[in-house]
């Protein structure tokens, strides 16, 4: 292949792996261990060892379960987790260069509260926090809160979250760059004219601002979201900077660029830069049939076929660099990866992909950048609220 | 250790509080640092655990205070979110305690509860909770509750609060996670975490998804001062942050908050009463009075004398020369409106009375606005040598005005560091602070007993 396009990598970090029997090997961390803030620090030095752009930490509130309304009485799978962006921010100050991107919904959370974890987060990593927006459907969620019936329409929950995005974006920029002025002279600590109310209203909202947490260093975090169809391609092109899609073919990848291109129209943002990319359950070993073998087996433990909404990859690292080339080529900025397995298909990403994307000239040598937003080639967004000083 | 009268000496917990959003933090000196990078908090920890200190403590305000109408502007503005901070600080200290001040009016409790379970895991058993039950609708102007409640209301709905999180803290007992790879069980109990409450303010249900933590629940901290207030620390909490540090109000308080707990059938030693304190360090005591009274003229500038001033009169004073002496007009006893979004207004409850007393003060001395603030608004706590101020401290946690202090540095991040390295040797030498820590988690350090594994009756 000719095509030398530089693509994105991340991973997208869940439990012992995304297979429900991931737990179970041999080489998994032990159940209690998944508690432990090791785990989750040695993932991600596996990943910034790797050179990755982001990590993700999967999220929610209810109890994992398989069935829709909450209880699906399987004792055979990971049950329990700890609060995503905490996760993050215990694992900021000992990482250097990797992007944090913990998951936080927008259906049952407060914006003023969000903005102020992502932005100190960003503090925490010294640039390097992002923050996947996910909204709440499940039914077994609203009785936590008690608020609201079970499961509303669900473009009313992808409305709440676009507003909830941009009630959090403001919040970012309600204090400018420059506001922390320090006077000794006139003696004031702030520039009070540099911090602005928001006063955003929605159907959902109501947030008057400005934010307790000075503007976090990359001046907007990246926010990151999922999307399969309409509703959340049009909630992906009104408020992220990258979308993880999951297109089955490389085919498929057109008519959803055209999807979201057209929702970015309808948005009003059509200006503005939206990495899109692919998503891949992976499975690797050295020799492919391995692969195949192991996802197998794991199969045969958990009692069912694992599916997933993403495509769902076994083979070798090799065939995987090959197959990322050619849907980066098909129009992808990058790819989230669900290692079936921890450590095993974690340490295959590092160790057997990405050696195998750089020898195809597909992926950086070292980080270039110290912020997540410089290593995903987005420049620092000015203020929204600065210019207005300034007329 | 033993005093001479045999009864052994009482051990005294020292913590560290975070320089905040007040006049009592000088930021305008060159040795302050930032109030929210990251890198002020490590060395401030760092600093408080090499001394041993039982934790570090953070409070929180959830909107930017404003005078007159306007941002506050001669404070520290602006503060990190306090679990993002507290979980950062998890990986750079192993034995400090990590406390945050969390309202319950302005969130909700399932996702409090998961953050301070969350915390409880990675600080491996060193969190605290300090409650605290704010609830102006200045505040709920952030929220989208709009959330606010009557004054009055907001016991209850922190109690019920404290009540649903101390339910899901239980929902869990710790024997759940069976991890068997064999035979594929992960889990020993088909539905963990399951809990329901109806009441008043809350009509949830579901199964709570952090499994039970290191401590069973975080310290849980309180710091109301009103009637209300006590009787729920009495009733609820582990430990009080309070403001009473000198001796008389100290032992009055003390005594006061300890014996309500008797009805509630607790050991008065299960609550450990821990007042805010500031200190002042010289090599003599003459010293130290001097750099004293430097650091009130630092944190009481005549513009902020104004504010202060403005915050008893209840109205604009900007005219008035701080060099000067006290307006004439009398305070306004309206609605009060000239300060939002700070808890100390409430402290002058009767203004025509406080008023009388300041304008006596002021001619009986001589003093101009300036400096009757810098009076009347509280002088350091312990100022002295490292010796007088070990022996202060000692004094007053052997007389029961106190179990230990939140000590308060005016310098952000390096003000504790004297007082790490000159008075806790000192305590040391009376035998009255540890010289290692002992245990690894926070209800250790505070000599609290451990929580059964299973509490029972929160769950029932
Ligand atoms: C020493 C001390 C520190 C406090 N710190 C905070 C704080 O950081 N944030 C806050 O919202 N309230 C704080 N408060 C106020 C409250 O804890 C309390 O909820 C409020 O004053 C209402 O209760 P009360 O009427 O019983 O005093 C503090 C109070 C005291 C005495």
């Amino acid at each position: 292949m000719t095509f030398s396009q530089q693509i994105h990598l991340a991973v997208a970090l869940e439990g012992a792996g995304w297979h429900p029997a991931a737990w179970r090997e041999p080489d998994a961390v032990p159940a209690v261990g998944l508690l432990s803030a090791d785990y989750w620090l040695d993932q991600v030095r596996t990943a910034q060892s790797g050179l990755l752009d982001f990590v993700t930490l999967e999220d929610g509130f209810p109890l994992q379960s398989d069935a829709a309304s909450g209880h699906d009485g399987r004792t055979d799978r990971v049950r329990g987790r700890l609060d995503a962006a905490m996760v993050a921010a215990r694992v900021a100050p000992l990482t250097a260069r990797i992007g944090l991107v913990p998951t936080v919904t927008t259906t049952h959370t407060e914006p003023f509260h969000v903005s102020k974890t992502i932005a100190t987060l960003d503090y925490a990593s010294t640039g390097r926090a992002g923050w996947r927006a996910q909204i709440g459907a499940q039914a077994a969620e609203f009785p936590l809160f008690g608020r609201r019936a079970p499961a509303p329409d669900p473009a009313d929950l992808f409305e709440e979250a676009g507003d909830h995005v941009e009630a959090v974006r403001r919040l970012w920029d309600s204090w400018e760059d420059e506001a922390e002025i320090r006077d000794v002279a006139t003696g004031r600590f702030v520039d009070r004219e540099k911090l602005h109310y928001i006063d955003f209203e929605s159907r959902h909202f109501n947030v008057r601002g400005p934010s307790i947490t000075p503007r976090p260093p990359q001046g907007q975090p990246p926010v990151v979201a999922l999307a399969h169809a309409a509703l959340s391609y049009a909630f992906a092109a009104r408020s992220a900077d990258v979308v993880l899609v999951t297109p089955h073919t490389p085919e498929a990848v057109a008519p959803i660029l055209d999807d979201l291109h057209s929702a970015q129209d309808t948005a009003g943002r059509s200006a503005q830069p939206l990495l899109v990319f692919g998503e891949f359950v992976v499975f690797l070993d050295a020799d492919p049939a391995a692969a195949i073998t192991r996802k197998e087996r794991l199969d045969e433990a958990d009692g069912t076929a694992y599916r997933s909404d993403a495509p769902i990859f076994a083979g070798s690292p090799d065939a995987l660099a090959d197959q990322l080339a050619q849907w980066a080529h098909a129009g992808l900025d990058g790819f989230r990866l669900r290692p079936g397995t921890v450590p095993r298909d974690l340490d295959a990403i590092v160790h057997g992909l990405v050696p195998a994307l750089q020898r195809r000239g597909l992926f950086r040598h070292a980080y270039e950048a110290e912020t997540l937003r410089g290593n995903l080639g987005l420049s620092r967004p000015a203020n929204r609220y600065a210019p207005a000083r300034a007329a | 250790m033993t005093s001479s009268g045999g009864t052994p000496l009482k051990q005294i917990h020292l913590a560290a509080h975070f320089p905040g959003v007040n006049n009592t933090t000088v930021w305008s000196d060159p040795r302050s640092g930032s109030h929210i990078e990251f890198e002020s908090f490590r060395a401030f920890a760092q600093t408080a655990e090499a001394a041993l200190f039982d934790f570090l403590f953070l409070a929180e305000g959830l909107r930017l205070r404003e005078q007159n109408g306007l941002i506050y502007d001669l404070d520290v503005v602006g503060r990190p979110d306090t679990f993002t901070v507290l979980a950062a600080l998890a990986a750079v200290t192993s034995r400090l305690g990590l406390a945050g001040t969390v309202n319950s009016t302005f969130n909700e409790p399932y996702e409090v509860a998961r953050q301070f379970a969350t915390l409880d895991h990675l600080s491996d058993g060193r969190a605290a909770w300090n409650v605290v039950t704010s609830w102006d609708a200045f505040t709920g102007e952030n929220f989208r509750r709009g959330g606010y409640l009557p004054q009055e209301e907001r016991y209850a709905r922190a109690r019920a609060f404290l009540h649903v999180a101390r339910t899901l803290f239980d929902s869990w007992d710790g024997t759940e996670i069976a991890g068997d790879r064999q035979s594929g069980e992960f889990l020993a109990e088909p539905r963990p975490g399951r809990f329901r409450v109806r009441d008043a303010f809350f009509d949830i249900e579901g199964s709570f998804n952090v499994p039970r933590s290191p401590q069973g629940r975080p310290v849980i901290f309180q710091a109301g001062d009103s009637e209300e207030g006590r009787e729920f620390a009495a009733a609820e909490a582990d430990a009080i942050f309070s403001r009473h540090g000198t001796a008389d109000a100290g032992r009055a308080f003390y005594a006061d908050v300890k014996g309500r707990m008797v009805k509630y059938g607790r050991d008065p030693d299960q609550l450990k009463v821990l007042p805010a304190a500031t200190f002042v360090l010289g090599d003599t005591d003459a010293e130290a009075r001097e750099l004293a009274d430097v650091v009130r003229h630092q944190q009481v500038s005549g513009q902020t004398a104004i504010r202060m001033l403005e915050q008893l009169w209840n109205r604009d004073l900007s005219e008035y020369d701080p060099d000067g002496p006290l307006p004439r007009i009398d305070p306004d006893l309206g609605e009060h409106t000239v300060a939002r979004g700070r808890a100390s207004v409430r402290m002058h409850r009767d203004p025509m009375a406080t008023a009388r007393e300041w304008r006596e003060l002021a001619e009986a001395k001589g003093y101009s606005i300036r400096e009757l603030m810098i009076q009347v608004t509280g002088r350091q706590t312990f100022i002295g040598s490292p010796l007088t101020v070990a022996e202060a401290i000692d004094d007053l946690v052997q007389s029961d005005a106190a179990d230990g202090f939140i000590l308060v540095p005016h310098i952000t991040p390096g003000g504790l560091g004297e007082f790490a390295e000159k008075v806790v040797p000192l305590l040391q030498e009376k035998g009255v602070f540890r010289t290692e820590y002992t245990g690894t988690t926070l209800r250790e350090h505070l000599g609290l007993r451990p929580l059964p594994a299973f509490d029972e009756g929160a769950a029932a």
